[in-house]
């Protein structure tokens, strides 16, 4: 029994924008999933595993910002606080928030773009959304480099 | 429109699918609060003062940690199983077995992060 072939080749579908942001969608998740995997395992390297508890631990999994965990209960236990806040894991974190903004973003737009019928509304909303992902990316940003 | 809808949302929620459509639902669900809430927590960060300090205290909050953890641990999981069924196709054959498979994943690792959360929030 021969398998039916379900899938369109890429040349009779075609490569819109839709398209690249469908596939940019799965594939920023995959690397937002690597991102904190090399966070979680980064802080087993530099300690974790006596210095820091587990909610905490978590904590940084999902934004390896230094901030983001010693300016709540671990910070006597830390051994090399500086490595934590490195210009590295700072890269890192930029890296994740950038994945994250857009990820989330176009989701909003996907979500907004198929309960809206008015496409001068739609069309202005796309507008907002490129907007609102540049300013989040922007704040959060600052919010890594600057404290 | 108005606020009149021929279907009920209680009929709207069990649509055809069940199990796929809830896990649809909660999905986008999982998203927009993660924009919401997420995306607050950072703004909030990067406020300071009195409002900012308020709102992360709020985020914080042991209950407000139930209901995020859900909405980003189910995102990522139902994600997950996503991306694999999209980048493999062949395999939504197996989409009913997927989705089972989805919650026999999550119901432990969102139980265990219940579990640390209360138990960080009661000092034990």
């Amino acid at each position: 029994m021969a398998a039916k072939n379900r899938t369109l080749s890429l040349s009779k579908r075609g490569f819109d924008f839709e398209i690249f942001m469908w596939l940019y969608t799965r594939l920023s998740a995959l690397a937002m999933y690597l991102c904190a995997f090399i966070g979680l395992v980064g802080a087993l390297i530099m300690g974790a595993h006596t210095q820091v508890n587990f909610a905490d631990l978590l904590r940084w999994s999902f934004m390896p910002d230094s901030n983001h965990v010693l300016m709540n209960t671990t910070l006597n236990n830390i051994a090399n606080a500086a490595a934590w806040a490195s210009v590295y894991w700072k890269l890192m974190g930029s890296l994740f928030v950038a994945f994250a903004v857009s990820h989330g973003l176009h989701g909003v737009l996907s979500v907004e773009e198929d309960y809206l019928k008015n496409p001068v509304v739609r069309k202005i909303l796309r507008y907002v959304v490129l907007a609102l992902t540049i300013v989040g990316i922007a704040i959060a940003m600052d919010v890594i480099w600057t404290r | 429109m108005g606020l009149k809808r021929n279907v009920s949302l209680k009929d709207a929620l069990r649509y055809q699918g069940k199990g796929p459509m809830l896990t649809y639902f909660l999905h986008r669900l999982g998203g927009l609060g993660m924009v919401t809430f997420v995306g607050l927590h950072v703004l909030a960060s990067f406020m300071g003062g009195t409002v900012g300090r308020s709102i992360n205290i709020i985020y914080e909050n042991w209950v407000f940690q139930i209901v995020i953890f859900f909405l980003v641990l189910f995102h990522m999981i139902n994600g997950l199983r996503i991306i694999i069924l999209d980048l493999w196709p062949k395999l939504i054959e197996h989409q009913r077995e997927a989705i089972w498979l989805e919650w026999m994943v999550f119901l432990p690792v969102y139980g265990m992060a219940v579990y640390v959360i209360v138990s960080t929030a009661l000092g034990v």
